[in-house]
C-alpha cells in the first residue's frame, strides 16, 4: 500500500529536495515511521518525544486536518494523500 | 434599515439559501453575505469591536496611532473606523496581497508597511510584534489575540446565524485568526451542542511556507482546537472551481477564500448520513471585487490558479 506524502520545503533536507515521496503504513504513526526509515530525521521533525505531532505542524489526510480524525492513529487507505504543512498565520 | 452612522450599520447580514447547489431537500447549503458589510467583508466585526473595547478601556484616544499586521481585509475595516474616530491606522501588510487591498487601505489614509512576501502574514506579525515594542505609544489591537475579536463574533455572527437558521446542523467559516470561528463557535455549541463547527483554511502555494525553521510557526492565541469539529485544507484549484460554482449557480459573487469555505461545506455534506436532514450554514467573507487584478476570475482554471501562486488569497 503505497500512499503519496507532500513534503514542505523546510523538510526537504530530509528527501533529497523531494517535493513529493511514497510511504507505507496503515496508520499515520506507521506511516512516519516508514518515512523515516528512508529518510532519516524527518520523524524527529514531526512527532514530539512525548509522541505528539509538533505543535507547529499540521498533517491533513485528503484535506482534513489528522488532529480531528485520531492524530497519529488516523486510519490511512490506498489512494490517501498525505499533505505535511508548517502552521502559519493566516488573516 | 436606518443607521445612525456607516458603523452602526456592521452586521444583521442576509442569509440565502443556494437552491442550486444544496445536494438535495434535506441537505441544504445557506450563505451568509458577510460582503454586506460597511467596508464588504466580515471584518468589520471584529475591527469595529476590537477599536470599541480599546477606546472602553482607556487605550485609544484622538490622534493614537494604531498598528496591526493584516492581509488587507482586517486592515480595511480598521482603516474606515480610524478615519472616523480620528485615528491613524498603520497596516504591516505582506506584499503579496492584492492590489486593490492596498489602494483602499490608502484611500482610507492608513500608512503601509510592506512585510516580505516570503514570510507570508507571520512575518507580518512578527514584524508588528517588533514594531510596536519600538514605539510604546502605539496601539496594536492584535487580531490573532484579541478577546474582542472572537466575542464580536459571539455576540453577532453566532445569534444572528440562530435567528435566522434555527434548524442549522453545521457552521462552516474560514480559519485565518481564527476568531469567526472561535467566537460564532462557541456560541452555536451552547445553543446547539449537536452542531459542528467546521474550519476551511487557506493552502497557499508553496512561496507563503518558507519559513526558516518550523519554531518559526504560529498558532494564533484565539484558537482552541476544542470547539472545532473538523478542519479542511483548501488548496487554489478547488477555491476558485467553488468561487466560480458560487456565480455560475447561484450568482453570488464572492472572494477567493468563500471558494475554500464552501468545499468545505460540500465535504461536510457529503457525510451527512443518506435520510437525515441537514442546514449547513457557510459564511462568504467578502466579494470578488478586491481580487478582480488576480487573475481568478478570467481564463481557465489553470490561468487562474497560476496567477495566484504565492499570493495571500485569502
Amino acid at each position: 500500500m503505497a500512499i503519496d506524502v507532500r513534503i514542505p520545503t523546510i523538510l526537504r533536507q530530509y528527501t533529497g529536495g523531494a517535493k513529493q515521496v511514497e510511504a507505507k503504513g496503515d496508520s499515520l504513526g506507521a506511516l512516519i515511521d516508514d518515512l523515516d526509515a528512508t529518510h532519516p530525521g524527518l520523524k524527529g521533525r514531526l512527532v514530539t518525544d512525548e509522541g505528539t505531532l509538533h505543535r507547529f505542524v499540521n498533517v491533513y489526510v485528503n484535506d482534513e486536518d489528522v488532529r480531528f480524525t485520531g492524530a497519529l492513529d488516523t486510519t490511512l487507505s490506498d489512494g490517501d494523500e498525505v499533505t505535511i504543512l508548517p502552521a502559519v498565520a493566516g488573516g | 434599515m436606518r443607521y445612525g452612522s456607516l458603523v452602526e450599520a456592521v452586521g444583521n447580514t442576509p442569509l440565502v439559501g443556494l437552491p442550486t447547489l444544496s445536494p438535495s431537500d434535506d441537505v441544504r447549503l445557506w450563505a451568509k453575505l458577510e460582503d454586506r458589510n460597511p467596508t464588504g467583508s466580515l471584518k468589520d466585526r471584529a475591527a469595529i469591536w476590537m477599536v470599541q473595547q480599546a477606546e472602553k478601556d482607556g487605550l485609544l484616544h484622538p490622534g493614537s496611532t494604531i498598528l496591526e499586521p493584516t492581509s488587507g481585509n482586517t486592515g480595511i475595516s480598521l482603516a474606515m473606523v480610524a478615519r472616523l474616530r480620528g485615528y491613524h491606522l498603520i497596516c504591516v501588510l505582506p506584499e503579496n496581497t492584492s492590489a486593490e487591498r492596498r489602494m483602499l487601505l490608502e484611500m482610507y489614509g492608513a500608512t503601509i508597511i510592506p512585510s516580505p512576501a516570503a514570510g507570508g502574514s507571520n512575518q507580518a506579525v512578527a514584524m508588528a510584534k517588533e514594531l510596536v515594542a519600538e514605539h510604546p505609544d502605539w496601539v496594536m489591537l492584535y487580531q490573532y489575540g484579541n478577546p474582542a475579536a472572537a466575542r464580536a463574533h459571539y455576540e453577532t455572527t453566532g445569534p444572528e446565524v440562530l435567528r435566522d437558521c434555527p434548524t442549522v446542523t453545521h457552521f462552516v467559516a474560514g480559519l485565518g485568526t481564527t476568531g469567526t470561528l472561535m467566537g460564532a463557535g462557541r456560541y452555536l455549541r451552547e445553543h446547539k451542542p449537536d452542531v459542528q463547527i467546521v474550519a476551511a483554511e487557506p493552502r497557499y502555494g508553496e512561496l507563503v511556507y518558507g519559513l526558516r525553521n518550523i519554531d518559526e510557526g504560529f498558532v494564533p492565541e484565539l484558537y482552541d482546537p476544542s470547539v472545532l469539529t473538523t478542519r479542511y485544507s483548501v488548496g487554489a484549484r478547488d477555491a476558485l472551481r467553488r468561487t466560480r460554482q458560487l456565480i455560475e449557480s447561484e450568482g453570488i459573487f464572492a472572494g477567493i477564500s468563500t471558494g475554500a469555505i464552501l468545499q468545505a461545506a460540500l465535504g461536510v455534506a457529503d457525510k451527512v448520513p443518506a435520510g437525515q436532514r441537514a442546514d449547513i450554514v457557510f459564511l462568504v467573507c467578502d466579494g470578488g471585487w478586491k481580487y478582480l487584478s488576480t487573475g481568478a476570475y478570467a481564463g481557465t482554471l489553470e490561468d487562474a490558479e497560476q496567477a495566484l501562486e504565492g499570493q495571500l488569497w485569502a
